[in-house]
């Protein structure tokens, strides 16, 4: 008989009031091997993990651990069984220290009273160095995202875990990271723990997976191994139809317009970035690459005056611009979509109508300095309308959208106030394949239109798959610029990362995505 | 199937307005349901003069509950509000005994009013410390100065002239001055809390201060402006007081902040910001008013006055947070 596999989930449902998160789901997981979880947003993966953490129970449908039957019903239940949960979400303590952090979830259940602050620390720079040189004595809140998401993971190796779920743990780390984090999970795998891996990202599947479940929709679709199956296959039975294009298609050669909507000369703000020039011509979309904490969100704030500069200037349409606060450069016509959208995107608990209109207030006031009501709701209606938005309707909080149409009505929020340039960072992330596509649809739909795009992202499939062209920043610069024929993964990462050459096949996102 | 995907949604989320007038409605429920009781309680509830005396009892502090609820919709809390009204009364009674008219003097008390709000909002916004620790230092400042004005003495201001007593005391066809006063206050936010442009950028700042940065808003400047509506707002309500007592003690107002907070935080204001109504606020007040009046009337000690009282808040605020638990799940 074969060994018992290690989790084994049968028949699990899950309500929540009259919707059904998950129907009658299955899952094994074996000893030793990687499986992956596919599913667009809201396809039930968060629902399974939070099930399998403790933190959510199943209204049906049994858990099994090593074949027994278990009632896991908190997550430090889950702890005791060997379960670990590295967050999607970073679930840090800002203001604890990074050895602090890293030992919050095994201090309850140490015995000792007192803690022994440099024991500690040196067992957290322990597990830290695994994964980089991180000073364990910093406070998490000074560190950048990725680091924070860094951290999060070794809190996660501390558990002694036998099971251990990674929900996107990719999402802010850049490829060195990555590179180092898939090296820690084939290690842990030696030693035969079982991992879950859940990603939208269907390279790191293809590199790192041995198996593959897809979910859809709350519903089991299939089990399979990664190697019988292609990248297409499992997107295909995530959206449940063909993905003919994942992108949509470039500007073509005779498209090409010399005309320069934006330019961007010299500029510098005399710590984060130096001396940076662009230009970006009508029609086409700028790819910005770099690693994180290269400066390309700094350069973008500067652009756009959410960041004071020291020197250089912007040009709109030929014309130079004194941008000094960020209703400044909204009023000249560029605007900025933050990365973090829910820190600093979106408003959650205010109306999809309020989200979309922020921007554009002043069109909306009447001479009384009243809002008036009515065009603000066709103002919201026009947009979500042709963006796509799915929801209930406009007075509806936008915590009640998933991730991609929260991203749809941020965009919206911007293209309200008709502006000529956008620069948006990290425009999908944590977003699923089907609106991914959406949002790189309007966005090419856009520039079409006319409208500047420029898009700053970690993900190099959808610089070389969206953009027309690629700048590459590193150290606050520009390190170079990639054109049609030359823009290649290993060409931005050699650019990003200052290398002259980097090992073929080295890189976890080698594979195009998809077809 | 779009349309499927939309009903289906629209069922399973309260729409956030649902939800707000669901609070309100539910709030109404148990006023009536309260006052309905204690009519077979007491053969005093239901009559006018106790209506009137409720409705009276609350409606200045009323007042200030609006200023506070738009306060904690930014993100902030004021505890300085019972000495400010304190102060605006005391203030403007002893220059009303220093010889100017009562009407300059209740004016330079609410001014001075404001300006302690923009010493606050200095604070909060420039500074930059937390509306707690500021209004904090606030209160027991600003209690200090009342004490100083009058020497820990109460003043007594049976001179003030008839047209201006009339404000507190007197009434127009039957209904004090006082409630209508407090009902053009109310009505006016509320409008402009649900209309106008610039408390728009209220909800937007106490939502998500970052995301209302990066949409232009001067989220510095919303603050400071809410913080001294509120100590104005306040200060009025102190001016109110005066003409309704014909004095003014260096005393008054002393732990009134928490039941505007508590009547504010009832009816339906986030302490996280970003939500809240004047009307469920209001609610909220003539919920503890009408409390008030029945355990009065119950002849309940009142030493056990302010333990029921406590408790009721918290009812509330669990029954709300258990509400949106429900709704987040």
């Amino acid at each position: 008989m074969s060994p018992q596999p290690v989790l084994n989930i049968r028949n699990v449902t899950k309500h929540f009031g009259a919707v059904k998160a998950l129907t009658n789901v299955n899952f094994s997981l074996e000893q030793g091997e990687i499986h992956a979880i596919c599913g667009e947003n809201g396809a039930g993966k968060s629902t399974l993990m939070n099930i399998i953490a403790g933190v959510l129970q199943p209204d049906e449908g049994e858990i099994l651990v090593d074949g027994v039957p278990v009632k896991i019903t908190s997550p430090s239940a889950a702890q005791l069984l060997g379960i670990g949960l590295v967050h999607q979400e970073i679930a840090l303590c800002p203001d604890a220290s990074v050895a602090e952090n890293i030992f919050m979830a095994s201090t309850s259940r140490r015995r000792s009273i007192l803690m022994n602050y440099r024991k500690l620390e040196r067992e957290a720079q322990t597990v830290m160095n695994k994964l980089a040189p991180i000073d364990v004595r910093q406070k998490v809140e000074d560190l950048s995202i990725s680091s924070q998401q860094l951290v999060e993971i070794a809190k996660a190796l501390t558990l002694d875990c036998r099971v251990l779920i990674f929900d996107e743990p990719t999402a802010a780390l850049t490829e060195a990271e990555t590179r180092i984090l898939f090296k820690i999970i084939r290690d842990l795998k030696a030693n035969g723990i079982s991992i879950i891996y859940i990603s939208h990202r269907m390279a790191e599947i293809f590199c790192l997976c041995d198996r593959v479940t897809v979910l859809r929709d709350g519903r089991y679709v299939s089990t399979e191994q990664v190697a019988d199956v292609t990248a297409d296959d499992v997107v295909r039975r995530m959206v449940g139809r063909d993905i003919t294009q994942l992108y949509p298609p470039k500007q073509t050669a005779e498209e090409t317009s010399d005309e320069i909507i934006l330019a961007v000369r010299n500029l510098d703000d005399g710590s984060r970035f130096h001396d940076v020039h662009l230009e970006l011509h009508r029609g086409e979309i700028l790819g910005i690459g770099g690693l994180i904490g290269s400066g390309r969100t700094e350069i973008a704030e500067g652009i756009c005056g959410l960041r004071a500069t020291t020197d250089g200037h912007v040009l709109l349409n030929g014309k130079p611009q004194t941008i000094k606060s960020y209703a400044g450069a909204v009023k000249a016509g560029i605007v900025y979509l933050s990365e973090d959208r829910k820190g600093s995107g979106v408003f959650l608990d205010l109306s999809i109508a309020q989200n979309i209109s922020v921007l554009n207030l002043k069109a909306l006031t009447g001479r009384l300095g009243l809002v008036d009501a009515k065009a603000e709701a066709e103002l919201a209606r026009d947009f979500s309308a042709r963006l796509g938005v799915r929801m209930g309707n406009i007075d509806m909080p936008v915590s009640s959208l998933s991730g991609g149409n929260q991203q749809k009505v941020a965009i919206a929020k911007q293209l309200a106030v008709q502006p000529k340039v956008i620069l948006m960072d990290e425009p999908t992330r944590g977003i699923d394949v089907g609106a991914k596509s959406e949002i790189h649809q309007l966005l090419r739909e856009l520039a079409r239109s006319g409208i500047g795009i420029i898009v700053i992202s970690s993900e190099l499939p959808e610089l070389l798959g969206l953009c027309d062209r690629v700048l590459v920043i590193r150290e606050g610069t520009v390190a170079g610029e990639l054109g049609r024929d030359d823009m290649t993964e290993e060409a931005i990462i050699r650019l990003a990362s200052g290398l002259t050459q980097i090992q073929a096949g080295q890189t976890p996102h080698a594979s195009e995505h998809a077809a | 199937m779009a349309i499927d995907t939309l009903a289906a949604k629209d069922m399973r989320i309260p729409s956030w307005k649902r939800l707000g007038s669901m609070r309100e409605a539910g709030l109404i429920a148990i006023i009536l349901a309260l006052c309905i009781a204690m009519s077979f309680a007491s053969p005093h509830f239901l009559t006018l003069g106790n209506f009137r005396a409720m409705l009276m009892s609350f409606s200045v502090e009323g007042i200030v509950v609006v200023g506070m609820t738009i306060l904690l919709i930014v993100g902030g809390i004021d505890l300085a509000v019972g000495s400010v009204v304190c102060f605006a009364m005391v203030l403007s009674g002893f220059l009303f005994l220093a010889g100017l008219d009562p009407w300059t003097a209740s004016l330079i008390g609410i001014l001075a009013s404001s300006l302690i709000g923009c010493v606050m909002g200095f604070f909060v916004t420039v500074v930059g410390l937390n509306h707690f620790i500021t209004s904090l230092a606030g209160m027991v400042i600003v209690r200090g100065l009342c004490l100083i004005i009058t020497k820990g003495t109460p003043l007594s201001l049976f001179t003030l002239p008839p047209s201006f007593k009339a404000i507190g005391q007197g009434s127009f066809h039957g209904v004090p001055y006082v409630i209508i006063i407090f009902v053009a206050v109310v009505v006016l936010f509320d409008f402009l809390l649900r209309r106008a442009t610039a408390l728009r950028k209220v909800f937007y700042t106490g939502s998500n201060e970052k995301a209302a940065l990066y949409s232009g808003i001067k989220t510095k400047q919303v603050k400071f402006w809410v913080t001294v509506l509120c100590s104005t707002l306040a200060g009025f309500a102190g001016v109110i007081y005066m003409s309704r007592f014909g004095a003014a003690t260096p005393t008054f107002g002393a732990g009134m902040e928490l039941n505007i907070i508590a009547a504010a935080v009832i009816g339906g204001a986030s302490l996280n910001g970003g939500s809240g109504t004047i009307l469920g606020a209001i609610l909220g007040i003539a919920l503890l008013s009408v409390v008030t009046s029945s355990l009065v009337l119950l002849d309940i000690s009142v030493y056990w006055q302010d333990m029921i009282k406590g408790c009721i808040l918290l009812t509330a605020v669990s029954i709300d947070h258990f509400l949106h638990k429900r709704k987040a799940s």
